[in-house]
Parts: structure tokens; C-alpha cells; sequence
């Protein structure tokens, strides 16, 4: 299999088919699911059986039926909150690159800042006063994540904006909308893709963290790391329930580690010594 | 101390101490097979001989001094041929013996020395390091024998300059500590992969008159890799040309210099020579375009690069700004286009004050003047196509219709040799010729007055520079647009240029027409320039030598002149 | 050289005090009021106005962020909201138990992941190398609790080799605690020896592919004097920066295993206290927590200065 010229690794094939499936349960979950995902169909913690694959769990559920709805949230969300991350972090990573000056200290300083303490305890630390509402944690996650991608998008700028092609464009008298849409975004493209895979897989693990700690999603909402939260407990009886939420969540983000590490495998193609 | 080398004394031996025959060397990686490097390539090194390796770049030169020692890079294999080092087949033997040949029997000197060396250790540790790892000297004895060595190559306080990083001490003395290095473990063949390239002119000399000593005065054999046909011409005595992993002409260097017998052979040789033509264009009746007038420059906090240069540019003019690496040469350029603003003096274009910096310029005024850079891979943005890399300052400057701006980037490419059909192709398909002719062609389609080039045949094959600089001469005539020049070749400059500025420290210290600046009497800098170009004349450097022996005006004292 | 310490450990301080205003506007600046967030529902419009006046609401932030710091400095850090006690008091034993994990974690898998990473180097493009890669790029992406759980079930649970909680008291002996962290520990440790040896591999291979190394190697030296002569000392910046990072990580992934191992550190506290909305308890925790992840970074920066033979011998 080749994608651009480029031969698609076996481990990127796996996990082209994993995110793929991944994306099709999220979005068809209604049509897929065997069983309503709130309602009691049996007995709780019911044994897997032919008819229910995982068992049913502490409220007579149907586990399977919950992780195929619950896709759609983890998956969901994790997307909404990098795509904003993305949009913070590229406009302002783009703009200091190009502006220079005052513009891009003083952005480079609050991204210090802001990455001086862990994400986590930060999140925390907002979380104690504003609670788990879903826009808090989306804005609260997009917002410290972006200084992430922000790093990354006005480094690779301001690589790309000390090329020549860059400066020729400058002395034909182009302005900066040209400048950045014409010349630095379509060299930049590459390299953010990878971003975006490795951010989407950070995303997705620190929401389905927050949920396992109960800070993130909130019933009656359930995600991924909420399931393993609610199943926890069970672990002590002998039970697997709590693996197969957070079985789910490693292998999504397997599955999109294996294409980031293809992605950035071809971008970087190491030197060495031969034979 | 242990004198393990046959070749300093006794009778004269020059047996055959490498003999390769049909090396071929290929890519090899988990997709296939790849292109073949080298291809059937036969030489035998007698003893104490020097063997130049020329050719462009991909021509396998390098790679076949590396195979030499056994030794490929990442994923390219000695797929056949043999490689005899004395009576032991190379390719024959495992890996731990190929080891222990490289540094006591065959020795590398590499084109970065600033690279090459670890930072992390002194230069004393790393040039004592093979011969003590291999047993061949004691580390007393090695201390000793490279001090000995500084000394011949006339290195600065040889007894100390060991215990110093590599980051303090400047290039060219660099490459001569590494040519230490290697010489250390007295090995029977030392090979030269491109050792002066990265150095300034002036700098060139010195080394290439110490690598000739040293290998003279131990009879060693030498392998020496270069693209210049008069760098390899001083020190070898057959010269092997080279061309797309295979070999074009193999003989003794004056027959290679004087009687070349393929054609490709004699259009470098030709090429080389051509150089030493002057241009003659009268251009005295026109206006100037461009007036430099007593500007300075520098960058913020740091002392002035430019200090205080005049220099004018009429229509039809070509003027080269020659100097070596930190002249200002470059800044100059970046002066005019506003960039960096002048701190003094007035840019003047025909007639008029420019603004200083780049954002208070006129749309006409940044039209007149355009740029072609040395890097032809960054100068153009490679995921642009042709039509829209030519066809953008059409569209921009002009606001023609998008009719208009294809036929006119259709145009400017038949104008550059270039075929229409490429108008599709993005910039990053072409080889690096064509993409300097699309950097031209984006030029004029500003239709400028005035073109600065900087260093625009300097990323290029010898050849393919040559064909550049022709298309521009041809372009000026049609045109009648200006040039400045920025260049380090003094062979460009008196091939393209009727008036030069030679400049040094961020001053101009000779100007006027090229035939009378590079003509007695010079100005002692220029004369020192000149004589550092080589020539192609196996003699050349003898003669430049014996000159500076008894000359006053001494290469160092110039350069150290505040 | 000197200078270039002095001014990252001046860096270092001036970043703990913004990390302390960062703290302090989050928690008492945004505009969730703190009154409401603690009464809920229960709220009156008497009981909230008594709860401000108690908390001191209706003074000026910066006077209270200062009076907060200065507390700090004394070693006050404030009472709980939900049970009155001092915090210092509260939190100090969990620290230590917290540090006393990490610490654990640290000492297996920092030269566990540095050997590997450097095997896999010297082994590059080889069966081994492949086969680590693959490994660790499916251990990084596997989230704490998943490898917590798989432990527990299969090693605790079905094998009973170790307790699945973590159940340790002041009283627990050393080599108990040892015996009761084991899992935590071992979690830890698969999590960062992964990221670790990768980030060692990629900054040992990138100064692998230098010139020097080239040169080396065509001096005809052994690999191994290679690698630790002429690759290490060049690689020894990036590795004490991937160390550090790593620890840095370690602090964030102590919160969840503390969590699901029931271990009674400062992670599975400040859980607690954020839905309890306990704000100065919370507050300590989170500069504690930065505190720890700032040091680490000033050191890992002074560490790879130090050891630049291009400013430890200047021109």
C-alpha cells in the first residue's frame, strides 16, 4: 500500500484500520449498537453471554452497547477540543512567526507560562472553581493544549519564513495575508498533520483521564474513561469490566500513534552509518 | 619511538599499495534497489603517488574514497569489483579488520572540519586518538609526533594549540589540524574528500601548500577529491575525471590540463580558462540606476558590517562585489533591497532617495529592483508551481488578466531554455539549473531596471554555472538590465563583469573597471586575491609560493590588519 | 558560564512566582465564584454574603493573593474548607508518600530506560530495535489505568503476588512500603521507561548521524568507545532533558495511579479536594505540584549548560 509515493508501513496499515473503525462506530452508533445504552436489559453484572458479548454491567446495561454510544463522546469531544486547540494555536503560533517583534514575545512568554506547571494540575487547579461542565472542559483543554501547537506552528514558521522564497516575497511587497496563506501554510501542512494526530491522542487521553478521576464528563453523559471509573471496583472481584473501556481508549490511540510515528518517519528520514 | 614507515627513508619503493578494479558501488534500501553510484571504476596508487579524483557533484568521488577504506554510507553497498590495500582484499575481510586499517594504514580528511571534530573533546585527544587506539604509537609518543606535524604545517604556538576545543580555533587552521590527524599513525595512504572547499581563497592557499608538504615529505600516497580542476592540478600527479559514477578520462595531470582527450574533460578545462577574458561594455554615456553613496550598516547592537561605500550602477552595467566571507558583501545587497536599513549615506535609484527600510518603498520602486539568490532549492517555494511562481510578480505588479499571465510565464520560460510544458510542474521537480533559471525568469518578469545577484552560480555544478552566467550575459544584451554582482569567484567576476568592488572588512578597497583593478597596480588585497585563485598550471602554486617568500606584502599581516 | 546558571535559576524563580499568581487567578479570579462553588445548591443570598465575608471575598484579589503568598512563604498554607484542619499538616505526609513513589519509580526506570534506549541506538534498523519501537509506541499510547488494571486483575487478583491497594500508613515499615507500591510502581514505570528510551534513542541517533561520528568511525574505532566516547558526551544534554521531562510526567501520572491503587499521596488528595471544591487545599497542592515540576526543568537546563563543552570552555 502506498500513500503519496510514500510505502504505508505495516504498523500504519493496523492503525489506519483501527482509527477507521473507530470513526465509523462513533458515527454510526445508533445503527450499530445492539441495545439502547441507558436501559436495563438484564441482570447487574450479567455474565458475557451470547447475546450480550461484554455483559451487562452495574445497572443491568449492555456493556457493548454503552462502549458504542460512548465512542461517540470520547471521540467526539477529543476532536472538538484539538480542532480548537488547533485553530488557537496556529493563528497565534503563524502570527508571532511572521510579526516578530513585541507580537511574538509576549505570546511566547504567556505559552511559558502556561507550560510551566503540568496540564494536568492545571486543569485541576480551574476545574475545583468552574466544575465540569462540557464548554468548560473543552475551552479549559483546547486553551492549554493550543500552547502545544503553538510551539510547534511558530517554530516550524519561523523556519519556514527564514527561506529565501519567503524573503523574495517579502521584497516583491506582498502583504502578510499572502505571506502566511500563499508561502508559509502550504509548506507547513506536513509537519502540522503529524501534530494533529499527536495532539488528537494527547486530547483523548487527558479528557478520558479527567472522566476517570470524575472530573471530566459527568453522568448522565458517559465517555470511555467514565466507564472505567463506574466499572472500577468490579477489577477486585475478578471481574474485566473496567479493561474493556480503557482496552478501547489503548487501542484508538495505538491505532493513531501507529500513523503519527509512520507520518513522522517519512518526514524525517534519519542518516547513519552504512555497512 | 618506533618509525613503523617504509616510505621516509631507505629506497625509493612504488609498488602498487592500492589496486581497485572495477569498484561499483549502489543504493540499496528495503524498496529496492537504487541508483548505482560507481560504476566500474579501475585505479592503482603506487607508493608516495597522488591520484586527484575530480568530477561534479554525483559524480562517485567521494564515495569511491570511502569505499577505499571499506566504508559506505547509510544504505549504499560495494555490490562488486575489488579493492586491493597492499595484498589484503578489503572486501574480503570481516568488518574487525577493515577496522583496523582505518586510521594506522589509510586515513580520512574530511570537507567540514569544524564538523568533523567532536566538540566535546580537545584537538590533542581526538588527533592522538587512532594511533594510540590501535597500538600504533604511545600517547607520549603521538603527543610528540603531532606537535612535530603543527610545526610542518605551520600552525600557530604548535605546542599548545592541542590542548585547545575545536570551536577556538578558526577553519583553515582546522583542516590543517585534521590533516594532523591522520598523518599521526603514518598511514600509506591518506585520502583528501574536498579539504579546502568550504575555506575562503586566501585561506585555500595556505592549506594546500601544507597538505603538499606533508604528503612530500612522508612520501605518502594520497587519494585528493575535488570538484576544481586547478585545486587538483597543484598536488596531484595523474588526475582521474569523473562523471555520473563513471570514469571519463584517466591520465597524468599536464596531459589532462593541456591535452584533454574527451569532450567533457575539455569543456571543464575550457571552462576554467574562459575565466580570464575581460569584459568590455562602455557604458560611460548612460545614467547611473543605482547610486550607493557613503552608506554604512549594521545589525542591531553590532558594529557596522558596512562601513561608509560608494559604488554606482549604470543601465547595461554589470558590477561585481567580490570578497571573502565576511566582507559585507551580502549585507551590502540586503542594504539596497531595504532589508536592513542603512544607518548612513543615501541609496539612491535613478536619481531618487530610496527609503531605507523595505515597508516604506513604493510598489514601482520594489519592482525595479529584484533578487536571484544563491540557493536555488530555498529561493523558490517548492510547493509552488512554475506558472505560479513566474507568473505571480506578472499578476501582482502588472494586474493582468489571468490569460495574460500564462502567456507571459509561457514567455519568460522559452526565454530560459525551459520547456512550456514544465509551466505545471511544481518548482521542487527540477534540478537545481532549472530552478536557477525559473529564480531568473521570476526576475524579470518584474521587468526590472536593476537585478542583484548573490552568489548565483556558487550552489552549482561547474558546468551548469557556466551555462547560468551565459544566459545572463545573453539576457542583458536583449534587455538591457543592470547587474550587481555579489560574488567570491574571481573567476565569475572577470568573465561577467566590466566594473568590480573589491571589498574587505566591510570597506571597499578597490573599484573602477575590471581590467584596470585586475591589472599592476593593484591594490595590495586584490593582488592578494588574485594570486590565491589557482590556476591550471601544475606550477602555479610553486610560483605563487616562491613570490610570497620574497614579496612584502605578506598574506597575513593584510588580513590581520585591523 | 556562571552568568548563564545565575540566569536560569533567576528564570526559575521569577516562573514559580507567576506560577503562583497563575494559581491564584484560577482559583479565586475566574469568574466561577468561589462562595457559590462551595455552598451549591444550599445557597441563600445570607448565607453566601456570610461565606464571603469569611473568606475575605470583599477584599481587593491582590491583597489577598499577596496575604496568600506570604502565608506561603511562613509555611501557612491556609485552612481546608471542608474539614477545618491546617493544610501543611494535611498534606505533608502525602507528599512524602507521593515522593517516596516517584522516587521508587525513578530509581528502576531511569537507567532501565537510558540502557535500552542506548541498545536500541547501537542496534539501529535491527530486529531489536523494530521490535522496541513497536513495544513502546503501544506502551506510550496505553493510558495509565488500562496497564493499573491488567496488573491488578492478573498479578493482584488471579496470581496474588502483591495487594491491588496500596494501603500504606505511617506505621508501614520501609520494606512493606516497598512490598504495597510494587504494582503502582511497576505502572509507572512501563508508562515512562517508554517515552524515556524512545526520546534517548532519537537523541543518541540524531548525534549518531554527525560528522564527527563518521570520523570515528573511519578512524577505525571500536563501536563501543564510539558510542561512549564520541556519541554520549554529545548526547548527555538532550538525555538529562528527556530525564527531566520524564520525571516532570511522572508527577501527572502519580495522580492517576494513586487514584486507582487507593495510595494515600498528594495526587489522590488533590482529586478529592477539587470536586469538593476545597480551594486552599487545592491551591497548595497545585504550587506544590508546579513547584516540583519547575525544579525539575531549571535542573535539567543547568545540567545540559554544565555539561556544553562549547560554554564550560569559552573562546
Amino acid at each position: 500500500m502506498r500513500i503519496r509515493g510514500y510505502k504505508v508501513s505495516v504498523t500504519a496499515q493496523i492503525g489506519i484500520v483501527v482509527v477507521v473503525i473507530n470513526l465509523f462506530v462513533a458515527l454510526f452508533a445508533p445503527l450499530i449498537a445492539p441495545f439502547d445504552q441507558a436501559t436495563p436489559v438484564g441482570d447487574a453484572w450479567a455474565d458475557p453471554s451470547a447475546q450480550h458479548w461484554l455483559g451487562l454491567d452495574n445497572l443491568g446495561r449492555d456493556i457493548l452497547s454503552r462502549l458504542i454510544y460512548g465512542a461517540r463522546m470520547s471521540i467526539g469531544l477529543s476532536l472538538v477540543i484539538t480542532a480548537l486547540s488547533f485553530l488557537i494555536g496556529v493563528i497565534s503560533g503563524f502570527a508571532a512567526a511572521v510579526a516578530g517583534g513585541w507580537i511574538d514575545q509576549a505570546l511566547s512568554r504567556l505559552v511559558d507560562l502556561l507550560l510551566s506547571m503540568p496540564t494536568l494540575i492545571f486543569a485541576f487547579v480551574i476545574l475545583s472553581v468552574l466544575g465540569s461542565a462540557l464548554p468548560v472542559l473543552i475551552f479549559t483543554i483546547a486553551i492549554l493544549d493550543s500552547t502545544k501547537v503553538f510551539r510547534l506552528a511558530r517554530s516550524v514558521a519561523i523556519n519556514i519564513v527564514s527561506l529565501e522564497f519567503v524573503e523574495a516575497a517579502r521584497l516583491r511587497g506582498e502583504g502578510w495575508w499572502w505571506i502566511v496563506t500563499r508561502e508559509v501554510l502550504p509548506n507547513a501542512v506536513p509537519p502540522l498533520t503529524a501534530e494533529f494526530g499527536l495532539r488528537f491522542c494527547f486530547t483523548f487521553l487527558f479528557i478520558a483521564a479527567l472522566s476517570f478521576l470524575g472530573l471530566g464528563v459527568q453522568p448522565p453523559n458517559a465517555d470511555w474513561g467514565s466507564m472505567v471509573k463506574e466499572y472500577g471496583e468490579m477489577i477486585n472481584l475478578g471481574s474485566a469490566a473496567p479493561l474493556y473501556p480503557a482496552g478501547a481508549i489503548a487501542i484508538l490511540v495505538i491505532g493513531a500513534n501507529f500513523i503519527v510515528d509512520w507520518m513522522l518517519s517519512i518526514h524525517s528520514r534519519g542518516q547513519g552509518e552504512g555497512a | 619511538m618506533s618509525q613503523q614507515s617504509p616510505n621516509v627513508s631507505g629506497p625509493k619503493d612504488n609498488s602498487v599499495i592500492l589496486d581497485i578494479r572495477g569498484m561499483r558501488v549502489a543504493v540499496r534500501t528495503d524498496a529496492g534497489d537504487g541508483p548505482v553510484l560507481v560504476d566500474d571504476v579501475s585505479l592503482q596508487l603506487r607508493r608516495g603517488e597522488v591520484i586527484g579524483l575530480i568530477g561534479e557533484s554525483g559524480a562517485g568521488k567521494s564515495t569511491i574514497g570511502l569505499a577505499s577504506m571499506g566504508y559506505t554510507r547509510r544504505d549504499c553497498y560495494i555490490v562488486g569489483g575489488n579493492i586491493v590495500f597492499g595484498d589484503t582484499d578489503i572486501r574480503a575481510i570481516s568488518l574487525d579488520e577493515r577496522r583496523e586499517l582505518r586510521g594506522p594504514k589509510i586515513a580520512y580528511i574530511a570537507q567540514s572540519a569544524a564538523a568533523s571534530f567532536n566538540p566535546a573533546h580537545t584537538l590533542m585527544d581526538q588527533v592522538c586518538e587512532a594511533s594510540v587506539r590501535h597500538g600504533v604509537l604511545s600517547r607520549a609518543e603521538a603527543r610528540a609526533e603531532a606537535i612535530s606535524l603543527f610545526k610542518q604545517l605551520d600552525l600557530p604556538s604548535p605546542e599548545t594549540i592541542g590542548s585547545r576545543y575545536p570551536h577556538q580555533v578558526s577553519g583553515g587552521q582546522l583542516q590543517r589540524v585534521m590533516a594532523a590527524m591522520a598523518m599521526v599513525a603514518k598511514p600509506d595512504i591518506l585520502i583528501f574528500d574536498e579539504p579546502t572547499t568550504a575555506l575562503d581563497v586566501t585561506t585555500q592557499v595556505e592549506c594546500l601548500a601544507a597538505f603538499r608538504k606533508l604528503i612530500r615529505g612522508h612520501g605518502t600516497a594520497a587519494l585528493y577529491i575535488t570538484h576544481d580542476l586547478a585545486v587538483v592540478a597543484q598536488i596531484a600527479d595523474r588526475i582521474m575525471v569523473l562523471r555520473r559514477g563513471k570514469m571519463v578520462e584517466f591520465g597524468d595531470s599536464r596531459q589532462i590540463l593541456q591535452q584533454p582527450k574527451e569532450e567533457y574533460t575539455r569543456r571543464l578545462v575550457t571552462e576554467r580558462v574562459a575565466g580570464h577574458n575581460f569584459v568590455d561594455v562602455n557604458v560611460a554615456d548612460q545614467a547611473p540606476i543605482l547610486a550607493i553613496d557613503h552608506v554604512s550598516a549594521n545589525y542591531p547592537g553590532k558594529p557596522k558590517v558596512i562601513d561608509d561605500v560608494s559604488l554606482e550602477v549604470r543601465k547595461g552595467d554589470t558590477v561585481a562585489v567580490v570578497g571573502e566571507s565576511g566582507s559585507g558583501k551580502s549585507t551590502l545587497a540586503r542594504v539596497v533591497t531595504g532589508l536592513l536599513p542603512r544607518i548612513a549615506g543615501d541609496v539612491r535609484f535613478n536619481g531618487a532617495s530610496l527609503p531605507a527600510r523595505l515597508k516604506d518603498r513604493t510598489k514601482d520602486q520594489l519592482r525595479r529592483v529584484q533578487m536571484i539568490y544563491q540557493m536555488p532549492d530555498v529561493a523558490l517555494n517548492p510547493q509552488h508551481t512554475l506558472l505560479e511562481t513566474i507568473g505571480r510578480p506578472v499578476a501582482f505588479y502588472f494586474n493582468r488578466s489571468r490569460e495574460e499571465v500564462r502567456a507571459r510565464a509561457a514567455e519568460l520560460l522559452r526565454q530560459m531554455d525551459l520547456p512550456e510544458s514544465f509551466i505545471t510542474r511544481k518548482t521542487s521537480e527540477l534540478s537545481g539549473g532549472q530552478k536557477q533559471r525559473v529564480s531568473i525568469a521570476r526576475a524579470l518578469a518584474a521587468e526590472p531596471d536593476l537585478i542583484i545577484c548573490d552568489e548565483v552560480t556558487s550552489a552549482l555544478d561547474q558546468l551548469v554555472g557556466e551555462e547560468i552566467l551565459r544566459l545572463l550575459k545573453k539576457l542583458q544584451e536583449d534587455l538591457g538590465v543592470a547587474y550587481l554582482f555579489i560574488t567570491h569567484d574571481l573567476g565569475t567576476v572577470k568573465r561577467i563583469a566590466n566594473k568590480v568592488a573589491v571589498m574587505l572588512k566591510g570597506k571597499v578597497v578597490a573599484g573602477g573597471d575590471t581590467a584596470t583593478v585586475f591589472a599592476p597596480p593593484y591594490h595590495p588585497y586584490t593582488e592578494l586575491l588574485l594570486s590565491s585563485v589557482p590556476e591550471m598550471r601544475p606550477d602555479w602554486l610553486d610560483e605563487v609560493l616562491a613570490a610570497r617568500a620574497t614579496g612584502a606584502a605578506t598574506t597575513s599581516a593584510l588580513l590581520r590588519a585591523p | 558560564m556562571l552568568n548563564l546558571v545565575l540566569q536560569r535559576l533567576g528564570l526559575g524563580v521569577l516562573t514559580l512566582f507567576a506560577a503562583s499568581i497563575l494559581i491564584f487567578i484560577g482559583t479565586e479570579i475566574l469568574p466561577g465564584d468561589l462562595a457559590s462553588a462551595i455552598l451549591q445548591n444550599s445557597a441563600t443570598p445570607e448565607s453566601l454574603a456570610k461565606l464571603r465575608l469569611d473568606l475575605g471575598l470583599d477584599r481587593p484579589a491582590i491583597l489577598r493573593f499577596f496575604d496568600w503568598l506570604f502565608g506561603v512563604l511562613h509555611g501557612d498554607f491556609g485552612h481546608s474548607l471542608a474539614n477545618g484542619r491546617d493544610v501543611l499538616t494535611e498534606i505533608a505526609p502525602r507528599f512524602a508518600n507521593t515522593m517516596f513513589l516517584a522516587a521508587y519509580a525513578a530509581i528502576v526506570a531511569v537507567p532501565l530506560a537510558i540502557g535500552l534506549g542506548l541498545l536500541a541506538a547501537i542496534r539501529q534498523g535491527g530486529v531489536f530495535d523494530r521490535l522496541v519501537n513497536v513495544f513502546t509506541l503501544m506502551t506510550i499510547s496505553v493510558p495509565e489505568y488500562f496497564l493499573a488494571y491488567l496488573l491488578i486483575k492478573y498479578v493482584a487478583v488471579d496470581l496474588g503476588w502483591f495487594p491491588s491497594l496500596a494501603n500504606v500508613t505511617p506505621e508501614t515499615s520501609f520494606i512493606d512500603r516497598l512490598y504495597y507500591a510494587f504494582l503502582p510502581m511497576v505502572t509507572l514505570v512501563l508508562v515512562i521507561v517508554a517515552h524515556m528510551m524512545r526520546m534517548t534513542r532519537a537523541s543518541v541517533l540524531s548525534v549518531m548521524a554527525s560528522p564527527y561520528i563518521e570520523m570515528a568511525i573511519l578512524k577505525g574505532l571500536r563501536k563501543s568507545r564510539i558510542v561512549v566516547r564520541h556519541a554520549l558526551p554529545n548526547a548527555l544534554a538532550p538525555i538529562i532533558s528527556v530525564v527531566a521531562l520524564n520525571l516532570a510526567y511522572l508527577i501527572v501520572g502519580v495522580v492517576i495511579v494513586e487514584t486507582v491503587f487507593v495510595y494515600p499521596g498528594l495526587g489522590q488528595l488533590m482529586v478529592d479536594e477539587v470536586s469538593k471544591h476545597d480551594v486552599p487545599v487545592v491551591q497548595a497542592c497545585g504550587l506544590i505540584f508546579a513547584a516540583t515540576f519547575i525544579l525539575l526543568n531549571m535542573t535539567a537546563d543547568i545540567l545540559a549548560i554544565l555539561s556544553n563543552p562549547r560554554l564550560r570552555q569559552p573562546r
